[in-house]
């Protein structure tokens, strides 16, 4: 983590964010605060519905309104303010200084418009060069993202392109613009684990060449212990847990963190005779929560879970975790 | 133990039409010649990237295709040419939880009717057994009885996995094929379905053929392992031999390839293996070892001579001329 630099290019407080829907509310976030600094990658790891994709579209205004409204909270981006911002502002924010990489390479490009079209739009948007030079930029982005033979393929539409190679077009297009931030929504999800290998390779390649903050989304465990420095982890729209990733994967406080990673199997070492389940289902979130999100699923639950909400509390070292039970301060897990 | 399936050199190949009269100008070969075992009581893990030509090999094994050629036993019983109406009776020894629950149950239908349609078909229970029986059934996957009534719609992701596990239990098969059946779940439910699945085989003494592409999971689930790339499999051996001490260099890509849930593992990672390229069409795949245009260790040969599969060491199956001692003076050291 680079130490020189404390200020914070991104910072999130107590965003929460509600989609009104015929069946009733949906509370899919709710007050959530992080920040990242530059050149920091910070991993978000969720289930499926614990908000991670719904807080980083909310950022910047990318989901549908209504149904969905951001009730409160603040996003600064270099200490503006992009809730309040005007609508043509946050258009030079998106593409310009936040770059945004979707979940499906399959369905984020366009299938009408060739693939150099589609990169040089940003570019001639937000930096206002000449077709010509952001034709230039454009082969640049391609052959930093690996593409070989990266000024004949500008041409190419996306079917052309195989998934990996479509997901790296994604990522050009993320980088265009030189962002100070770049979200990467489950980036490498819908790929395989060779070509996920490779993705992953250019950007900590990209990363240590560009300087720019990281934010990434997964579900992968695996893939956040490889890459990022800090992590965050969500459940039921609100972060459970947060900290360096060394402290999260060897001392877990939350009884989610400690579940999730007895979950999952590993391709080495001891090979466990059964595995370690999480009984039950993730909540159902029709209500501003009033207790524990995760109480019906918690081996360690007690009253106190049942009546109020537990606030992230800062147990040392950047580690925060939101639980009542004293395990969760005192560390390392004695009883779960 | 005997071999509850035995397959043969299975080759299933779908045509390409083109051209005005709609010519067969050429072949995807999904699946090439892919031969192996799957003993009684046994899990059989199948794992590879997408487009390897897995999901269709799982499928071809049940004749949901035509295929084009080969043979297959089932339970002592050759299938490749059976008509479709003598497959009906074999579908009770066989059957299948497909990939996407949400696909592959019909939302019009109650989970009672959905569970009990394989009854009604090859039994002749009357409704009250039949009905009897799905409550059974349900019990055995771990859903409430109270929920017959309901429709896929209304039950998670975990669950529909459970009404579709229920569905291919439902004839008392020895035979399943779970064509990923956990890939459209979350992690935390992953490892109850999963779970699930080993326990019933534990009970009931199923056999199953387990198609994934998380080589975690099929090393906690599977007895034995093959590994398919391109429409052919290139390694097959016991869980522990594969994951330890792969053969094939493709595995070893492959396994290099996982991330490690351990921020301390990850760093000192020694050697992952970053496959250059992409996975070449599987109509058109190249010459010699369909994996020569991306393995590190490639020599002249692999480029003109398709490598046989043999058995490397006992149980140990592998394609690969790095295994072959006329071809690789070390071969002898590595196997």
């Amino acid at each position: 983590m680079p130490d020189g630099d404390t200020r914070n290019v991104l910072e999130v407080n107590d965003l929460s964010t509600v989609f009104q829907t015929r069946g009733g509310a949906v509370h899919a976030v709710n007050s959530v605060s992080f920040h990242v600094k530059p050149g920091e990658l910070l991993g978000v790891v969720g289930e499926s519905g614990s908000g991670k994709s719904v807080t980083m579209m909310s950022l910047i205004g990318l989901l549908p309104s209504p149904p969905a409204e951001v009730r409160s909270g603040e996003v600064l981006l270099d200490g503006e303010d992009l809730l309040k911002v005007s609508p043509e502002r946050l258009r030079d924010v998106r593409g310009g200084e936040i770059g945004f990489i979707f979940q499906d390479p399959m369905t984020s490009l366009n299938p009408v418009f060739n693939v150099g079209f589609q990169i040089m739009e940003p570019i001639r948007r937000h930096m206002g060069l000449s077709k010509a030079q952001a034709r230039e930029r454009a082969v640049e982005l391609l052959e930093l993202v690996g593409i070989p033979g990266a000024r004949a393929r500008l041409t190419d539409y996306p079917h052309q392109f195989s998934g990996g190679m479509r997901q790296r077009v994604m990522i050009a297009i993320a980088l265009a613009c030189d962002p100070k931030v770049l979200i990467a929504d489950e980036p490498t999800t819908a790929l395989d684990v060779t070509i996920q290998a490779q993705i992953l390779e250019i950007v900590d390649d990209l990363r240590a060449k560009l300087g720019m903050a990281i934010v990434w989304i997964t579900h992968d465990l695996g893939v956040v212990a490889g890459i990022a420095d800090r992590v965050m982890v969500m459940y039921g729209g609100q972060v459970v847990e947060h900290a360096p990733v060394h402290p999260l994967f060897n001392d877990p406080r939350h009884p989610y963190t400690r579940a999730l990673l007895k979950t999952i199997p590993s391709v080495s070492g001891a090979r466990a005779k059964k595995l370690q389940v999480i009984e039950g289902q993730p909540p159902i979130l029709g209500a501003a929560p009033v207790a524990c999100p995760f109480r019906d699923r918690c081996p360690l639950v007690f009253d106190r879970c049942h009546q109020q909400n537990p606030l992230r509390e800062d147990v040392g070292a950047g580690h925060d975790v939101a639980c009542f039970h004293p395990l969760a301060q005192t560390g390392r897990e004695a009883v779960a | 133990m005997t071999a509850l399936v035995k397959v043969r050199d299975l080759r299933m190949h779908f045509p390409i039409n083109s051209g005005l009269l709609r010519r067969q100008t050429g072949a995807v070969k999904a699946v090439d010649g892919v031969s192996f075992d799957i003993l009684e009581g046994e899990t059989l893990g199948l794992v590879g990237e997408s487009g390897c030509g897995k999901s269709t090999c799982g499928r071809a094994v049940l004749r949901l295709y035509d295929i084009t050629g080969g043979t297959i036993e089932i339970d002592g019983r050759a299938i490749e040419h059976l008509s479709q109406s003598d497959l009906r009776q074999m579908r009770t020894t066989m059957q299948m939880v497909f990939q996407d629950p949400q696909a592959s149950l019909n939302p019009r239908m109650t989970v009672g009717a959905i569970i009990g349609e394989p009854l009604l078909e090859h039994t002749n229970l009357s409704r009250a057994e039949r009905e009897e029986q799905v409550q059974v059934l349900m019990d055995q996957v771990g859903l409430n009885r109270a929920f017959v009534n309901r429709y896929p719609h209304e039950f998670s992701g975990g669950q529909r996995q459970r009404i579709g596990i229920a569905r291919a239990l439902a004839l008392n098969p020895k035979f399943i094929v779970c064509d990923e059946p956990i890939a459209a779940l979350d992690v935390s439910i992953q490892a109850q379905v999963v779970n699930l699945l080993e326990e019933l085989q534990d009970r009931l003494g199923l056999t199953y053929l387990f198609i994934s592409h998380d080589l975690s999971m099929v090393r906690h689930i599977a007895d034995r392992v093959a590994v398919m790339y391109l429409g052919k499999v290139v390694e097959l051996a016991p869980r522990d031999a594969l994951y330890d001490a792969p053969l094939h260099p493709y595995t070893e890509a492959l396994l290099s390839a996982v991330p490690e849930p351990d921020p301390a593992l990850a760093g000192q990672k020694k050697g992952r293996i970053v496959l250059q390229g992409d996975v070449p069409s599987p109509a058109n795949p190249p010459e010699g070892c369909n994996f020569c245009t991306r393995c590190p260790r490639v020599m002249d040969v692999c480029r003109r001579i398709d490598p046989e599969f043999r058995e490397v060491a006992p149980g140990h199956w592998a394609a690969c001329h790095l295994h072959d001692a006329e071809y690789n003076a070390n071969a002898g050291q590595t196997a």
